[in-house]
């Protein structure tokens, strides 16, 4: 599961940083962000993650949700954007943070997780070779309105009915669309609601149980809609030049995409990928504590933090230090310095108005000092923050995240990641902010 | 600088409420519990005072000036409210003083209060994020940040810095808690009047790694108010008036927080106002020169990197210091001989004229149990904030 500072929102910035690792950022034209549980109903998701990720203002963003086939809907709506010569380059992200109700068999088999891939026509890894899609308003499980839950009609009747059918038929579908037969595939990936019914699914449709794709369910649970394409990235990181795979997903129906890998997919490995974030998981042993952290038990909080009320004008005048993380660096002495100031910090230099923007989100920087405070309303006490001294230069004072205060030291080397900082619940306000995360050493 | 404080202005009566836990209290009781015995020390009459400066730092202890010149009926005078975080009673004296040596008055009060403790939970409201050099207000983003933990980064800092293992630094920074606990036992105005072993303050709870619960000064409400006049009449209102000799503030310049350059083991502005107070006071040598002080212990850390930047001790050798004890009351240079803020509490407003007021009373030889032999020169120390974003004063008083 994701941490206490983690949602669907932040999952997809983490995954859209490792992706765009060594592309020009600036050269992004388009960001579509598909999830089933977006923090915010209307305020567009994908706005704020093309702001974390310091996207241009000039490019289209757009939220795709309402089923957990959304994902590779927009990668789909990526692929036709870029064929159809209307952006160069296209990010999709997917990301889902599904919540069991405590005692379902959701909360069994559910787990978080985000993918994320660059769609484009230049230096391609794996080229999109078709598609077949099938949509039925199957109404397997649903949400309305204030439900924080899904409902869920019986799990035999998803199954027979729906599971094994739709992702079957896309399959089946695509193979004889694009004329290839299922020994033509390297890796086939679909998501897998019921272990042996994944197994057998794929020995029907003609698949040796090697050609199928791990599905994860037990490392990470049904992550929804970035599964199919959680696995399609698994698959990635193992594949070879000429390899074929294919990839379907699964909610109202089904997309399934095969894709052809070319001779670049060495240059996309050297990313985190799959096997290195699964990796870097860490045991959750306390039942309450998890629940503490989806805000499914009323814990006792400190007056000491209650919170002022978020002031969105001031959020909005800011955003790009806080969103984005943007700060500045003086063009007379080089020094960075966040968030951006007007007068130069360095104390000889005293320049004014003469910086330009300076983004910290992709530089690693040390722990400077850092503290564990009990007194805080952290869900995890204690607190953990510290200060930051930037790669280059610059210095702040930030959350420390995913780490246990006894395995800090002073000077260990941390990265940056995108968290929600707080939930503003009497004004309907998600914040999010910038964290350090250890790196291992 | 071009002119001095010196020898301009001087103190002629103090007042200073029990702190503490003062459930039966208001902002205003205390406020008139410490002018009362500071008018009676002056030996002058209300209506002799021609301006005052009211200093609170929280605004439900002040709105604007009109509770002090309300509580205390004050006949329509000029009265200024001051905020300088924990410097803020400082400030009000500073005020004060800086009007009596213009000229333009001849007595003036400063009166410093807090009353913290109707908060409903211990330690202070949540302004901390405020304090943030270039992190700006109202974004609610920064990490929630409580006093100890942004000084407990500090002492994380000053033992990496000097080679010195968690558990040999929170020996050290105890020793600091240790002897003011000892002197708190001496004070009926204290707010904390117990003993405490390294033992105990070693076991405390952690509050903030590495800072434990008796690393931490207490949260109480207070008052305290003095009345100055210009020195040359100062001996017209009694025999030993003690002397202005320094009054010098620093507020951080926003590098510590975001230039790499600060070091998180030592106080910038601390070392920089302490530098400016010496010059203005004619001092040379700090550690042989300053006969006593208060200073800021908020936390055990802060008391120990100030010992260092004021020069009683050179960089890193506060712990030889503090272990020989240089600091405690029959020590060679004691600091805290009240309690300090650890023991007799930390009423934000009206620290800086508590300290004053110990500083007062022992130059003036009615310290009781605790007075400390002959002492020439005192040096109060406040500090606002956390180490890398801050103010601080630093006032020098002789006699």
């Amino acid at each position: 599961v994701a941490n206490y500072d983690e949602d669907a929102l932040t999952m997809a910035v983490a995954s859209a940083m490792n992706c765009l690792e060594g592309f020009d950022r600036g050269k992004v034209d388009a960001l579509y962000f598909a999830t089933t549980t977006a923090p915010y109903a209307e305020r567009q998701n994908a706005g704020m993650i093309a702001t974390a990720l310091d996207l241009r203002a000039d490019i289209q963003t757009a939220d795709f949700t309402g089923s957990t086939k959304a994902g590779t809907t927009a990668l789909l709506s990526a692929y036709n954007a870029v064929g159809a010569g209307s952006a160069k380059s296209v990010l999709v992200c997917t990301s889902d943070c599904r919540l069991g109700k405590p005692g379902s068999s959701q909360e069994m088999i559910c787990g978080d997780g985000a993918a994320a891939f660059l769609l484009g026509d230049d230096g391609v890894a794996a080229s999109l070779g078709g598609s077949y899609s099938v949509s039925y308003d199957f109404a397997d499980h649903q949400r309305v309105g204030d439900d924080k839950y899904d409902r869920s009609w019986e799990d035999r009747w998803i199954r027979d009915a729906g599971y094994s059918k739709f992702i079957p038929e896309a399959v089946s579908g695509l193979l004889k669309k694009c004329n290839l037969s299922p020994k033509d595939i390297a890796k086939v990936c679909y998501p897998c609601l019921y272990a042996r019914d994944h197994a057998n699914m794929g020995r029907k449709l003609g698949f040796d149980p090697a050609q199928i794709q791990d599905h994860m369910l037990t490392a990470v649970g049904y992550t929804g809609t970035p599964n199919a394409l959680m696995m399609l990235a698994a698959a990635l990181e193992d594949a070879k030049p000429g390899d074929r795979i294919l990839a379907a997903s699964y909610g109202n129906g089904s997309d399934a995409i095969f894709f052809q890998v070319t001779d670049e997919i060495e240059r996309a490995k050297n990313k985190r990928g799959i096997k290195e974030y699964l990796s870097s998981k860490k045991p959750l042993s306390n039942y309450e504590k998890y629940l503490h952290f989806r805000d499914m038990i009323p814990v006792e909080e400190s007056p000491r933090t209650e919170l002022s009320p978020t002031w969105i004008s001031t959020q909005w005048r800011e955003h790009k230090w806080i969103v984005g993380f943007v700060g500045s660096r003086c063009k007379r002495c080089g020094t960075p310095q966040y968030p951006g100031q007007r007068v130069c910090v360095k104390p000889d230099c005293g320049a004014i108005d003469e910086m330009e923007d300076y983004r910290f989100s992709d530089k690693k920087g040390r722990l400077f000092t850092y503290t564990g405070d009990n007194l805080g309303t952290c869900p995890d006490l204690p607190g953990v923050y510290g200060m930051v001294d930037f790669e280059g230069g610059g210095r702040a004072l930030l959350d420390v995240t995913d780490c246990n205060l006894d395995e800090l030291k002073v000077d260990m080397p941390v990265e940056m990641s995108f968290r929600r900082k707080y939930y503003d619940k009497q004004r309907g306000v998600y914040s999010y902010w910038w964290k350090a995360v250890p790196l291992k050493q | 600088m071009a002119g001095s404080i010196k020898d301009r202005v001087a103190i002629i009566g103090m007042g200073c409420t029990k702190f503490g836990e003062r459930w039966d209290t208001s902002a205003s009781d205390l406020m008139v519990e410490a002018f009362k015995e500071c008018i009676e020390d002056a030996r002058i009459e209300k209506k002799d005072i021609e301006a005052a400066w009211s200093g609170t730092c929280f605004q439900e202890s002040g709105f604007s000036a009109m509770p002090l010149g309300q509580a205390l009926k004050l006949p329509f005078l000029p009265v200024t409210r001051v905020e300088n975080f924990c410097a803020t009673g400082s400030e009000a004296l500073r005020g004060a003083s800086y009007a009596v040596a213009s000229g333009v008055y001849d007595i003036a009060l400063a009166v410093g209060v807090e009353k913290l403790k109707d908060w409903g939970y211990g330690g202070l409201p949540g302004m901390i994020d405020q304090a943030i050099a270039g992190q700006r207000f109202g974004t609610g983003v920064t990490p929630y940040q409580s006093a100890p933990g942004l000084f407990a980064m500090m002492a994380t800092r000053y033992f990496a810095k000097y080679g010195i293992s968690p558990e040999e630094g929170k020996k050290i920074i105890g020793m600091v808690s240790v002897k003011s606990h000892h002197n708190g036992t001496l004070n009926p105005k204290a707010h904390l009047q117990r003993e405490v072993t390294i033992d105990q303050v070693m076991k405390a709870p952690i509050i903030a790694w590495p800072l434990g619960l008796f690393d931490c000064c207490g949260v109480s409400d207070g008052g305290a108010a003095a009345i100055v006049v210009r020195a040359d009449m100062a001996k017209k209102f009694r025999p030993d008036p003690v002397y202005i000799k320094a009054l010098q503030i620093a507020v951080s310049s926003g590098e510590e927080s975001i230039y790499t350059d600060y070091d998180y083991a030592h106080v910038e502005t601390g070392y920089r106002a302490g530098m400016r107070a010496f010059q203005e006071a004619g001092v040379k040598n700090p550690r042989e020169e300053i006969s006593m002080a208060e200073l800021h212990d908020c936390f055990s850390i802060t008391e120990t990197v100030s010992y260092e930047d004021l020069g009683f001790s050179s960089r890193g050798k506060a712990k030889d210091d503090i272990l020989a004890g240089r600091f405690n009351l029959d020590g060679e240079q004691p600091v805290q001989p009240d309690g300090g803020l650890k023991c007799f509490g930390h009423p934000i407003g009206a620290s800086g004229l508590r300290m004053m007021y110990e500083m007062y009373k022992q130059l003036q030889g009615k310290a009781g149990p605790r007075q400390i032999k002959n002492p020439k020169m005192g040096l109060t120390h406040n500090m606002g904030g956390y180490p890398a974003g801050n103010v601080i004063s630093v006032l020098i008083v002789g006699l």
